[in-house]
């Protein structure tokens, strides 16, 4: 059992990844990763509501009629986002401002419902809030090296402390812009994913079609 | 018990969930309201103290306010009216609003606003010697967003004492950098009327040549972001303009607002 538990929480940071295997909740990772703070905060937030609404919908299982049982998922993440927002707001102002639109769309963060749908509907309630928690540790790894990275050489800090001296301020780093537009984190993420699988092999998926050895001349129809 | 999929079952289970999900979502939101309504006001407040380069780290915002006076400025005939009640007014809801805003044409609306709102909040900072500084509202259209901030007018009613913006969506690293502290410094010590007080800041494209009469009123464009310098200075143009806090200044100059 004490193996099992650790595996539901481990597996998604590497072996399972949302992000980097699963492909999942790709936006937000995009949208939210130029600065640290703000990443981390995402991450802690999707974290919560991942394990709770999995804890939640795993709770009721037994109880929910298979035609509605999406809409029972989505209203209980709903619920829980709309909270998460609120709290947000109501203690750290300044990031829920920077966060704004996306906090909201943890809502249609395809790792909260897949997770429900996909593990807490058939498993007991405290292995679905590890799975929950592990899958929003998983998208928190990726997170938060993107934002290390974007943060890092494109503004020149880490959570708002300047680390490069940036040479609009007299130091000597010029930031790479780029990597403050949502498409770096694009490149990142591949780049991620490629290290990723070529560290783990059994994660390269197999190809869909192989490209066929030229036509020998002559054999032309 | 009937089964999971059947018609009373499946009605049961629906509202039962969503009562149970709406009673948990409005208490957190009422008993959180409090706490979010203290943030917003001191957000404002912050924006507002940044904008007029008075923000003092440490000292508590609060306190950094207090003499500060919020006055509603009639933006028709350019004085303090008491026809909005200041502490729940919202002027930019108050600018979708018909019967409370202005239509502008086009030849007037060179900040892309659309409507302005009739009544305009301003904040007049008080020293030992009358008016201190006055800080204005501003908003505009730069590249992807409207940008929405505040100006600070010395109690000359011309020098700029600073320029903030508290809320924009331009391109991080070239719009962006409106945020910059060493760009918003070039803004003090700017005149913002000339003679006849027609109003002459502008901000230009390259760097302003010092050595020139007219640099007192210039200000460096942002490099690579000539679109939000373009509509930074349409913004200025227009609210430091007629349809903007022309009239309002010359009243308070004259000592007529």
């Amino acid at each position: 059992m004490a193996t099992k538990t650790k595996d539901v929480l481990l597996n998604p940071i590497f072996d399972n990844n949302p992000i980097a295997l699963q492909i999942l909740g790709i936006c937000s990772a995009l949208a939210v990763t130029s600065s640290l703070q703000v990443s981390f905060v995402m991450c802690v937030a999707l974290t919560l509501v991942t394990a709770f609404s999995s804890m939640f919908v795993s709770m009721i299982r037994n109880h929910i009629p298979s035609s509605i049982r999406i809409i029972v998922q989505m209203t209980i993440i709903a619920s829980l986002v709309i909270v998460v927002d609120q709290i947000l707001k109501a203690v750290a102002y300044d990031i829920s401002k920077q966060l704004s639109v996306f906090v909201g769309l943890i809502i249609t963060n395809c790792i909260v419902m897949g997770r429900a749908e996909a593990y807490a509907m058939k498993n007991p309630p405290i292995p679905s809030f590890l799975d929950g928690i592990g899958n929003g540790l998983g998208y928190s790894v990726i997170l938060l090296v993107l934002a290390f990275i974007r943060e890092l050489f494109g503004s020149g800090k880490l959570f708002g402390f300047e680390i490069l001296p940036l040479a609009s301020n007299d130091g000597w780093y010029v930031p790479n812009g780029l990597l403050l537009l949502p498409p770096s984190a694009f490149f990142l993420i591949g780049l991620f994913i490629w290290a990723l699988r070529s560290w783990k092999k059994s994660q390269v998926e197999a190809p869909e079609y192989k490209i066929a050895p030229n036509t020998p001349k002559g054999e032309v129809a | 018990m009937a089964s999971n999929d059947s018609t009373s079952k499946t009605i049961i289970v629906a509202l039962a969930l969503c009562i149970v999900c709406s009673v948990f979502v409005s208490t957190a939101a009422v008993m959180l309201r409090p706490a979010q309504q203290l943030n917003k006001d001191l957000d404002r407040k912050t924006n507002i103290l940044a904008a007029a380069g008075m923000l003092k780290p440490g000292v508590s915002v609060d306190e950094q306010f207090a003499n500060v006076t919020t006055r509603a400025v009639d933006m028709k005939t350019g004085k303090f009216t008491d026809a909005v009640d200041v502490s729940s007014y919202d002027q930019r809801k108050s600018a979708k609003v018909p019967s409370m805003s202005t239509d502008l044409s086009e030849d007037e609306d060179i900040a892309k606003i659309g409507r302005r709102a009739d009544y305009a909040l301003v904040y007049i900072v008080e020293g030992d010697s009358g008016i201190d500084k006055v800080i204005l509202p501003i908003k505009g259209y730069g590249l992807w967003s409207t940008l929405y901030g505040f100006i600070a007018l010395e109690s000359d009613l011309n020098k700029v004492a600073g320029l903030g913006f508290y809320e924009h969506a331009e391109t991080p690293g070239l719009g962006g950098e409106v945020d910059n502290p060493s760009w918003k410094a070039k803004w003090v010590g700017k005149e913002t009327y000339g003679e006849d007080n027609k109003a002459v800041l502008t901000v230009i494209k390259g760097a302003v040549d010092n050595t020139r009469p007219e640099a007192s009123h210039q200000v460096d464009g942002l490099s690579g972001a000539t679109l939000t310098s373009r509509g930074v200075d349409n913004l200025i143009k227009f609210w430091m303009g007629d349809n903007g806090f022309a009239p309002f200044l010359a009243n308070l100059r004259a000592g007529e607002a």
